[in-house]
């Protein structure tokens, strides 16, 4: 391994935009801000700009930590910096809040200009299209034609693909990482308990709970412990917790006697103190809707005519949310079209969480494929 | 062994602009070569991991599938050559391999290290397996599964109708023109149906 840094302290911006958007579902939002974090330098030719998506929970704090606040490392630091693989001595990086966002950029928990009391339930449906509609504003405001890569894991990976369909002049490659062309019934039927699980939630008021001071906390955290459950492996969760025991004895009580229910209830606790219920309903509703295909008869091949792109695909071997199965499905599609395209098929045990994490044959991969991008 | 001379056959038997697969790619120096001195566009498989980010390196698109499951995802005549150099011998599915290469591509290309080679069989006559530069491994360590020969090869292609269009025999980097099946320690084979 070569030696690499962290990017250090960063702080997020703010860019405005005063210009409408309207929606794919037909709704306008008339005014929005993002949310963007950026690291390394964007060179004379504006020709090594990459952009980072994040997928349902993330955001973009993609790197670095900020001031006095060493333990806000962002999301992907392990990829991101000085000597990483996405090198940022050689990129320009770019980390965005999605629209419907809880960091920052325009979503459920800003002010609706049209009540003056925030949008919770009436924010408008956002999709992956609108997501990268966006970003193609904020990449006008930066001054960037056309970026050197977009990339993305599961969520993010889709708006990779998004891009490189809706921009094809604007984005030279792309890296789909632990992602699918479409979510399966199984998929959407996991994110529907996690969306029913907080609107049965007596203080999810319709959405609009922000008016009455409350937070829908318990729908939150049971839908984070059904998300959690279907990110990691079986194997993962085997050998993390296997049968092991709270108190060393069966108490025969409801309070924590395995240890995975105390990690779940952590995390979903966790996840509960920061992120927004109305936000993560949104975003499960992007996943479900995404379907390039869909106007095209269900052709995949058809829908991915337009790319120009060259392409970069990894799944994982244990990811059973986003299985090897449908990145191939991508992959072959992409083939079909005479695109250029590789693709890694990655052993792992961390199930769909791979994906953010540094395992030496993942890096040495991307890194590889990063470095084969001429600026 | 993957020496320029194999490399050079295979280049005078696509055109420029082919499309081509490469079976068992290793760090895709086949294809980056027929790209630099042909202009096809390629596409390698590979299951070793490391080969995978050698292939990736070279700026050779590769992808991490498991050739035993067979070429299913690809559409029939998607490619004009599937190649397999020197791998054809580590395959347990010979023929389905061969069946799926010509279904896939409008010609298949496929090269092995020769059995029937004098010098193996001399081995043999001498009670040991051969080891040689062409089957450089000792038998307890070995990836190859199929032993054959030139011989065994066109009668297999006889009996599944697959055409030989072309053949190019070498002892070590050599040509050979008659007595292959004797005097060849590597053959390569142009393909179709």
């Amino acid at each position: 391994m070569t030696s690499s840094g962290s990017v250090g302290v960063v702080s997020p911006q703010t860019a405005h935009f005063a210009e409408p958007l309207t929606l794919k579902s037909g709704a306008v939002l008339p005014a929005y801000d993002l949310v963007y974090e950026t690291y390394g330098t964007l060179n004379a030719q504006r020709n090594n700009a990459v952009l980072v998506c994040h997928a349902l929970s993330g955001s973009h704090h993609v790197a670095g930590t900020y001031a006095g606040k060493p333990k806000s490392v962002g999301w992907w630091d392990n990829l991101v910096g000085p000597g990483k693989p996405l090198d940022t001595n050689k990129f320009f990086v770019i980390g965005v809040n999605n629209l419907g966002g809880c960091f920052g950029s325009t979503g459920p928990t800003s002010i609706n200009p049209a009540t003056g009391k925030p949008w919770g339930a009436d924010f408008p449906f956002v999709t992956v299209e609108d997501w990268v509609a966006a970003q193609a504003r904020l990449a006008d405001l930066l001054g960037i034609e056309r970026f050197a890569a977009v990339v993305g894991g599961s969520l993010g990976g889709m708006q990779a693909l998004q891009w490189t369909l809706a921009f094809p002049d604007r984005v030279r490659h792309a890296a789909i990482i632990a992602a699918a062309p479409k979510l399966s019934a199984q998929n959407i039927a996991f994110n529907e308990v996690a969306r029913q699980a907080i609107k049965s939630d007596p203080q999810f008021h319709g959405g609009h709970y922000y008016e009455h001071g409350v937070v829908p906390v318990n729908g939150l955290k049971l839908a984070r412990m059904v998300g959690h459950i279907t990110y990691l492996s079986d194997d993962a969760m085997g050998e993390k917790f296997g049968r092991k025991l709270r108190h060393g004895e069966h108490k025969y009580h409801w309070d924590v006697e395995f240890e995975i229910e105390s990690y779940l209830r952590y995390q979903g606790d966790k996840f509960a103190s920061y992120f927004d219920a109305n936000t993560y309903l949104l975003a499960t509703k992007a996943l479900d809707y995404f379907d390039p295909a869909f106007d095209y008869d269900g052709d995949l091949a058809a829908a991915l005519a337009r790319a120009k792109a060259d392409f970069f695909v990894a799944s994982f071997s244990t990811d059973w949310r986003f299985s090897p199965e449908r990145s191939r499905e991508l992959v072959f599609a992409l083939i079909q079209n005479g695109l250029k395209v590789s693709y890694a098929e990655l052993e792992s045990t961390a199930g769909h969480d791979s994906f953010l994490l540094d395992d030496p044959q993942y890096h040495a991969v991307l890194r590889a494929w990063f470095d084969g991008i001429g600026v | 062994m993957s020496t320029r001379f194999d490399f050079e056959v295979i280049a005078r038997w696509v055109q420029p602009g082919d499309t081509v697969l490469d079976l068992g790619c290793g760090d895709g120096s086949l294809l980056a070569f027929l790209r630099d001195t042909r202009g096809i566009k390629g596409y390698g498989v590979e299951a070793d991991p490391k080969r995978v980010v050698a292939c990736i390196r070279n700026g050779v698109n590769v992808l991490q599938i498991d050739l035993e499951k067979g070429l299913t995802d690809f559409n029939d005549g998607q490619f004009d050559h599937v190649i397999m150099s020197l791998s054809l011998q580590a395959v347990h599915h010979t023929e389905k391999i061969l069946d799926e290469m010509l279904r896939v591509g409008r010609e298949a290309v496929v090269s092995f290290p020769n059995f029937g080679y004098w010098k193996h069989r001399q081995a043999i006559l001498n009670g040991r397996m051969p080891v040689s530069e062409t089957l450089p491994y000792e038998w307890y360590d070995t990836p190859n599964v199929r032993f054959f020969t030139i011989a065994d090869f066109e009668a297999l292609c006889e009996q599944r109708g697959i055409r030989i269009l072309e053949r190019a025999a070498f002892d070590e980097d050599k040509p050979v023109a008659e007595e292959a099946n004797f005097l060849a320690s590597m053959a390569m084979y142009r393909l179709a149906r």
